[in-house]
């Protein structure tokens, strides 16, 4: 075992404007839904992950490309941020030929194998293990591979979450369990689900290591996964962020859920303030790292990469009839 | 009789029940009702599931009901399925009467071990010393690219297992009245609803009934073949029947409506006349209860059937998301249709 790397010192130039890129990204992919949507063609239940995005964009800067990643119903900022190219991510929700899933998927299930991306359970808890086969898998073929597994706050409620972090400890497997805290499941709060909101103190319970932060700060997450992902390629365990979020859509689909009365809007609106790309541009602008010009420019930058995937899946045709009955099995094991 | 007719759409239903002052409602609301008269009139009823109190209310078949009875008889739950239906055993072994509710039947096979090795064993294993009262409630999703995790039915898999009662109302009729013997029969009882049935409306009465667990129920009569229909499937089938019939095609339509324990007679009765035999199902072909169907009918009388059978199911695939994939997947009423053609055409050769 080698020792783990100390606290990182605040991240580089050129990490923070990556950081805030990906952030954009997923920010200005996800509106991109919302503003088709209505259209009523991209025929696939959206959960969508604006307010979240701090989390994909610092986790994902300190994974490798061979890395893995498993992610669930809420996980197309998770695939960005590792890379995935949003042509893909589209094609699939339009259920095209050319999505990441040939069709079969649809949003609650991308997958991105050259990126490291395994695939998404819709299925709550469900892929939470299969992160830490992964890591079991890297650590058997003697790589120095890290698995992530990202899930919610709901989540870890289920024994998969608890069955895994006992058998990760035990096995100091390489893997790093990201709770997106954002305190719903469905419209329920988590107060009526959880005695407690130390999703943390769970994990130390089994022997993980965790780390609590602030979810909206894109700083400290890459800060605490860097240390995590450290301790992961050293042989030195599993690590669990507990990270506070807010999601500001409705559970799935396009539209504020205080509308139909499931949250308060007073909650959204002090989230929205608390905004994590709003805040770190602030940040960046203030330390003179940025300008708004700069900014108008990577935003301008980011939406015609957007529009150009969002033609592309649009543009690719929809399977026929006879790939129904394809991809039941492998065909090809060597 | 008004509460066996099926009804294909809202304006036949009203012509049809207002000549007799009868009230129409759909099955949505038919389950609300039956949920709030049983906690009404029963305080060991006690309903638990993921966001049951919350607006939407299990697609409105719980809305209201936490603001009317409290949310400690309304329980929002963790995400931790298999963990509390081993507590809602627990909870139903001391006397109460939960009533666990999913909105997907996806997230059983999460419970599988407490539904298949706990409440289908516990009477039997104990001799009979104690009952689990437990009735739980899950809904078959489809559509919009509900895709392979959000779309199953699994009925053949749970109506494998001996000690579990398997109920599939199609009806808001069948769909109280089932709920009701459900939580009355004091024994685990699942529950598989069909999505697109919800809004389906028909003759449901204002007090509180109960429809036989274990009872199939012919739905249309006709000459030429027996249509075991289940589930959405039977609106299917009446489709089909309805456009067979300018073709001077007869269906006769059954509904099992409970799938453990099968009530075969009104099919072999059927057969004895049609000697054609279809299935139509929401779930896959490979081992399905259609499967079953025919085994006991040619247990029984294997001379019965003179043509080939037909199983209108799923094909052997998880639910795929493309639309175009989901159209290819799912099977209606002209494949009802198409089959039944297929069979007169198979006769007369
Ligand atoms: C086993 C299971 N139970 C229930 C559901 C329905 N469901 C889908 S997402 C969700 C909430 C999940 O909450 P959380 O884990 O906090 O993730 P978030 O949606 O907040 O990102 C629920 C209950 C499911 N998909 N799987
Ligand atoms: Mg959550």
């Amino acid at each position: 075992m080698t020792p783990t790397p100390a606290i990182m010192d605040e991240p580089e130039e050129k990490i923070l404007t990556d950081l805030l890129r990906t952030m954009l990204l997923i920010r200005r992919f996800e509106e991109k839904i919302v503003e088709v949507y209505g259209v009523q063609d991209m025929k696939t239940p959206v959960h969508l992950c604006v307010g979240q995005e701090a989390i994909a964009a610092g986790v994902c800067a300190n994974l490798r490309r061979d890395d893995y990643l498993v992610t669930t119903h809420r996980g197309h900022g998770h695939c960005l941020a590792k890379g995935t190219d949003p042509k893909i991510l589209f094609a699939e929700f339009y259920g095209r030929v050319d999505g990441c899933c040939r069709g079969k998927g649809g949003s609650m299930h991308p997958v991105d194998p050259e990126n490291g991306i395994l695939g998404a359970s819709a299925i709550v808890g469900g892929a939470i293990p299969i992160a830490a086969g992964a890591a079991l898998a890297a650590k058997m073929k003697k790589t120095d591979r890290v698995a992530v597994a990202f899930f919610g706050d709901g989540a870890s409620e289920e024994g998969t979450f608890q069955e895994t972090l006992n058998f990760s400890a035990l096995k100091a497997l390489p893997a790093v369990f990201v709770c997106e805290k954002n305190y719903y499941a469905t419209n329920s709060h988590l107060s009526a689900r959880q005695s407690h909101d130390d999703i943390a103190r769970r994990a130390e319970a089994h022997g993980v290591q965790a780390e609590r932060l602030d979810g909206n700060d894109v700083v400290a997450v890459y800060q605490a996964a860097a240390r995590a992902v450290a301790r992961a390629r050293a042989g030195n365990g599993p690590t669990l962020l507990d990270c506070k979020t807010y999601r500001w859509y409705g559970h799935v689909g396009p539209v504020f859920d205080y509308k139909t009365g499931c949250r308060p809007k007073e909650e959204l609106d002090e989230w929205m303030a608390r905004c994590p790309i709003k805040t770190f541009t602030a940040r960046l602008m203030q330390k003179g790292l940025l300008t708004q010009v700069k900014l108008d420019r990577m935003l301008a930058e980011t939406d015609s990469r957007v529009s150009q995937a969002l033609e592309f899946g649009r543009a690719s045709h929809l399977p026929d009839a006879a790939e129904l009955t394809q991809h039941l099995f492998h065909q090809n094991a060597k | 009789m008004p509460w066996t007719k099926i009804y294909l759409d809202k304006e036949q239903m009203e012509q049809t029940l207002k000549k007799d002052g009868l009230r129409g409602i759909s099955y949505q609301q038919a389950m609300l009702e039956a949920h709030e008269q049983a906690m009404q009139a029963d305080e060991r009823v006690f309903l638990i599931g993921e966001g049951i109190d919350d607006p939407g209310g299990v697609f409105g078949t719980t809305r209201g009901l936490a603001q009317k009875f409290g949310k400690d008889r309304v329980m929002d739950m963790p995400i931790a399925e298999n963990g509390l239906t081993g507590i809602a055993i627990g909870a139903a072994a001391a006397g109460m009467k939960p009533v666990f509710i999913h909105m997907r039947v996806d997230f059983l096979p999460m419970c599988m071990d407490q539904i298949v090795n706990h409440a289908a064993k516990w009477c039997y294993m104990t001799g009979g010393r104690v009952n689990i009262p437990l009735v739980i409630r899950a809904i078959i999703g489809r559509g919009w690219g509900s895709a392979a995790q959000h779309s199953q039915a699994l009925h053949a898999m749970f109506a494998h297992v001996p000690g579990l009662k398997v109920v599939m109302p199609a009806t808001p009729y069948d769909a109280k009245g089932l709920f009701l013997a459900a939580l009355n029969d004091g024994n685990p009882v699942l529950i598989i609803e069909h999505r697109w049935t919800f809004e389906a409306v028909g003759y449901v009465p204002h007090e509180m009934y109960q429809v036989p667990i274990g009872q199939s129920i012919t739905r249309r009569a006709g000459r030429d073949i027996t249509v075991v229909a289940i589930s959405q499937m039977v609106y299917e089938a009446m489709k089909a029947a309805a456009s067979l019939e300018q073709e001077g095609i007869e269906l006769e339509i059954v509904e099992p409506r409970t799938i453990s324990p099968l009530d075969m007679e009104p099919i072999i009765e059927s057969l004895g006349r049609t000697g054609r035999l279809i299935i139509a199902d929401v779930a896959w072909k490979t081992g399905s209860v259609g499967s079953e169907i025919v085994c006991q009918v040619c247990e029984r009388s294997p001379g019965l059937i003179k043509s080939p059978v037909r199983k209108i199911c799923f094909p052997d695939v998880p639910t795929p998301c493309s639309p175009s994939l989901e159209k290819a997947f799912y099977p209606g009423s002209d494949e009802i249709a198409q089959a039944a053609r297929d069979l007169m055409r198979h006769q007369s050769k």
